[in-house]
């Protein structure tokens, strides 16, 4: 069989395999039960609560959890601000790079606590260090946030009846220490061996073989980079991300970062039914989910793989396939089947560039952020999937004419209109965004790299991007403009804290109704028929709101290259 | 709010200290094992000391040329030529390419020339390419060197890098290491 086909397919095999087990292991953490690392973070954690002040057994409700929540989010974001404004006059700089403008360092930190990760600059030049060592602080604790948030939605369907749902603190604690923590560290050192760099010196000038006078840049990535997957945060050291051959220096390198970001977002699906102790409900969502990942990334590895029609029309050897903006070490399969990965689940991280992907494969990329749910980000797409079956409940209880339930609970007037507005949310910011950037060319024309249906497909990556808290992007536009840092930066905190906020809201309200054990006239949610339903509602969301905008962008290209 | 806010000012610095200081310094202790110290990995030639993971510009007929690159090879940067693939500009490009390259190798057809030699690549910073864009610049090389061709042809075979393990992934050259070994082919 074709070596990088294999490749492709041991890479998902065993992500699921590892996901099975660290489900398991994610479910104990949360429900408080002993683990192998407990002699190693009982201790540690303790030396957090105790200088922090902080009681990690107090019982809160979901408003008061919601409310820890922002206030920690908005220290991080003063005190992201005060690093990136300021990092050119501190201290680890050893290349010199200037402080951040304003509306940059706006952009950045925001996009760094809601766990975005779009990047406005080249992280060779427009970060120190110690600017890149305070992103990487947020790729930490932004994933344990919507670790954290996920877990009261755990809480709120294994308790019958309750208002409480557990503490923020220690829920965000351990996620960030007995999650994060040891998977990146593996991965950190296996990316040392395999060749990325973990020193503090600065750029290096070497004399290359031909006599040309070229500099190297350098910096102590091995660390940064695992979290950046691990976390599904997707913010690159270097300015191309893991397309750059420290950031990502073999093939081996690739598998090991592939699978790290699969794997937690594949896990806290199986942590789910272990915790609530349904499995079955598990296997549903991630047999929806599964679906939903095959069918986008399927057709994407086979275009990229039969590269571009225009370029085989001049009659030379096209057999590697689409090798604009792809490495060889990596190969145009591998390169495909990540940038539906990283798009699906909301790590952003690239190792191609999107924007010289065939036009059905940029489709494709858009289409896995606009349903953002196939996978998802840590916690937070779980969370996202949970509206769509709140959704799904409903309308198969219209059909049938019974009352909407999920797992034993009522579903009423005030979740449904939490679901469609959160449901909506998401559509309005991305097309309403393209909408005023595509109507305002004075502001948006010149960051265009590609002219026609292909810069429209720019504009709408960047909202889409920044509505799925994704961060990658069509790279050609040129961001870094008050226009793009400004508007961007409102969609990824309208997009962030809203659809963590409404499922969070639901599953509150519904964990204090009574419990309705279940009868004959129960919907059964852990059903093939039920995903299937579920399926149909994700398809329709996402069709309907988004075909007109894809026809008039990537369709359209696809169209004319033939 | 304001009764969290001091609980999470202090959560945050013993987690800084945590997370961006013990962290990164144990990677760091462990890394001093890693090649060349986790400074990048390098090979020495003449003197000079070159990274085996960052590509360089070759450019000279009597060197095999390395993938076009968005950035010049320089390394100080990174980036791809964000291209689309209907973008007429960038055809244009390609057909420049293809064109020069017919120039200077003149005996090769151009259905031989491999997409890799054509197309920049995501980093502009690529340190390999295919066996295929190696055999198509032998005939000019050998010419201008005055090599045997079988010689040049042994020597792509030696550098060819198998998939991992055998079995995954792409076969691919180091461009760098195979115009060292074509210096000191004699």
């Amino acid at each position: 069989m074709n070596t990088e086909i294999l490749g492709i397919i041991v890479m998902f095999t065993l992500s699921i395999l590892l996901a099975i087990p660290l489900g398991k292991y994610i479910a104990k953490v949360y429900g408080g039960e002993k683990t192998l690392l407990d002699p190693i973070f009982n201790p540690i954690e303790r030396i957090f609560y105790k200088i922090s002040g902080i009681n990690p057994h107090t019982e809160m409700n979901w408003k008061q959890q919601m409310v820890v929540m922002i206030s920690i989010n908005m220290v991080w974001f003063l005190l992201g601000m005060v690093v990136l404004m300021n990092q050119g006059n501190l201290p680890l700089n050893p290349d010199k790079n200037p402080s951040m403008s304003a509306d940059l360092a706006f952009n950045t930190v925001i996009s760094f606590v809601v766990n975005c990760n779009l990047q406005h600059y080249s992280g060779e030049s427009g970060l120190s260090y110690l600017g890149q060592y305070w992103l990487m602080f947020l790729q930490f604790v932004s994933a344990g946030t919507g670790m954290a948030a996920a877990v009261v939605l755990f809480r709120a369907f294994r308790d019958k009846t309750a208002d409480t749902l557990g503490n923020f603190y220690s829920n965000f604690v351990k996620s960030c220490t007995r999650i994060l923590l040891p998977i990146s560290f593996v991965v950190a050192i296996i990316l040392a061996f395999e060749g990325t760099p973990m020193t503090f010196e600065g750029k290096d000038t070497i004399t290359t073989l031909q006599g040309d006078s070229v500099e190297v840049s350098r910096g102590p990535a091995a660390a940064f980079v695992p979290i950046k997957h691990v976390g599904t945060n997707g913010g690159g050291f270097f300015g191309v991300n893991s397309a750059h051959p420290f950031e990502n220096p073999s093939y081996l390198s690739n598998m090991v970062e592939m699978v790290a970001q699969l794997i937690v977002p594949l896990a806290m699906i199986f942590a789910f039914g272990y915790f609530i102790r349904r499995r079955k409900l598990s296997w549903m969502i991630f047999g929806v989910m599964t679906v939903g990942f095959l069918m986008l990334t399927i057709p994407n590895i086979n275009m990229e793989m039969n590269g571009n029609p225009a370029i085989a029309a001049m009659g030379i050897d096209n057999s590697l396939g689409a090798m604009e903006g792809k490495e060889i070490r990596l190969g145009a399969p591998a390169s495909g089947f990540w940038s539906i990965v990283t798009t699906v689940i909301s790590t952003g991280s690239v190792n191609s560039m999107h924007d010289s992907s065939m036009a059905l494969s940029g489709m494709n990329e858009l289409l896995a952020m606009m349903i953002n749910a196939f996978y998802g980000g840590v916690g937070v797409g779980l969370l996202n999937f949970f509206i769509f079956i709140i959704l799904a409940v409903f309308i198969s209880g219209l059909m049938v004419g019974r009352t909407p339930e999920f797992l034993g609970k009522k579903v009423e007037a005030r979740e449904m209109k939490i679901a469609m507005i959160i449901a909506l949310l998401h559509p309005f910011l991305i097309l309403v965004g393209t909408a005023l950037a595509a109507a305002l060319p004075q502001y948006t024309a010149d960051s265009l790299n590609n002219p026609g249906f292909h810069g429209l497909s720019e504009m709408l990556y960047e909202y889409t991007s920044s509505s799925a808290n994704n961060g990658s992007g069509f790279e050609g536009l040129g961001d870094n403009t008050p226009w793009w840092n400004i508007s961007t930066g409102f969609v990824l905190i309208l997009s962030r804290f809203l659809p963590i906020i409404g499922p969070v809201a639901i599953a509150g309200l519904l964990a204090q109704k009574k419990f309705v054990p279940e009868g004959d006239g129960t919907l059964k949610t852990d059903t093939a028929t039920f995903g299937l339903m579920v399926f149909a509602v994700i398809a329709i969301v996402a069709a309907l709101a988004f075909f007109p905008v894809l026809a008039l962008g990537p369709i359209a290209e696809y169209f004319s290259l033939y | 709010m304001k009764k969290h806010i001091l609980p999470a000012i202090k959560l945050t610095a013993v987690m800084i200290l945590f997370f961006t200081v013990i962290y990164p310094l144990a990677v760091w202790g462990i890394a001093q094992f890693a090649p060349n110290a986790g400074k990048g990995e390098i090979i020495e030639h003449n003197g000079n000391k070159h990274y085996v993971n960052i590509g360089q510009s070759f450019t000279d007929d009597n060197y095999f040329w390395s993938r076009p690159s968005a950035v010049d090879y320089n390394a100080a940067g990174s980036g791809g030529s964000n291209k689309g693939p209907s973008n007429e500009e960038y055809l244009a490009d390609v057909q420049a390419r293809i064109d020069t390259f017919l120039v200077h190798n003149p005996e090769v057809d151009k259905s031989e020339i491999p997409v890799d030699l054509l197309t920049a690549s995501g980093s502009g910073l690529d340190p390999n390419f295919s066996v295929q864009a190696a055999k198509v610049q032998v005939k000019r090389i050998a010419k201008i060197r005055g090599v045997d061709e079988v010689k040049l042809n042994q020597l792509i075979d030696q550098q060819t890098e198998k998939p991992l393990w055998g079995i995954f992934g792409p076969e691919k050259i180091n461009v760098l290491k195979l115009n060292i070994a074509l210096d000191e082919l004699k």
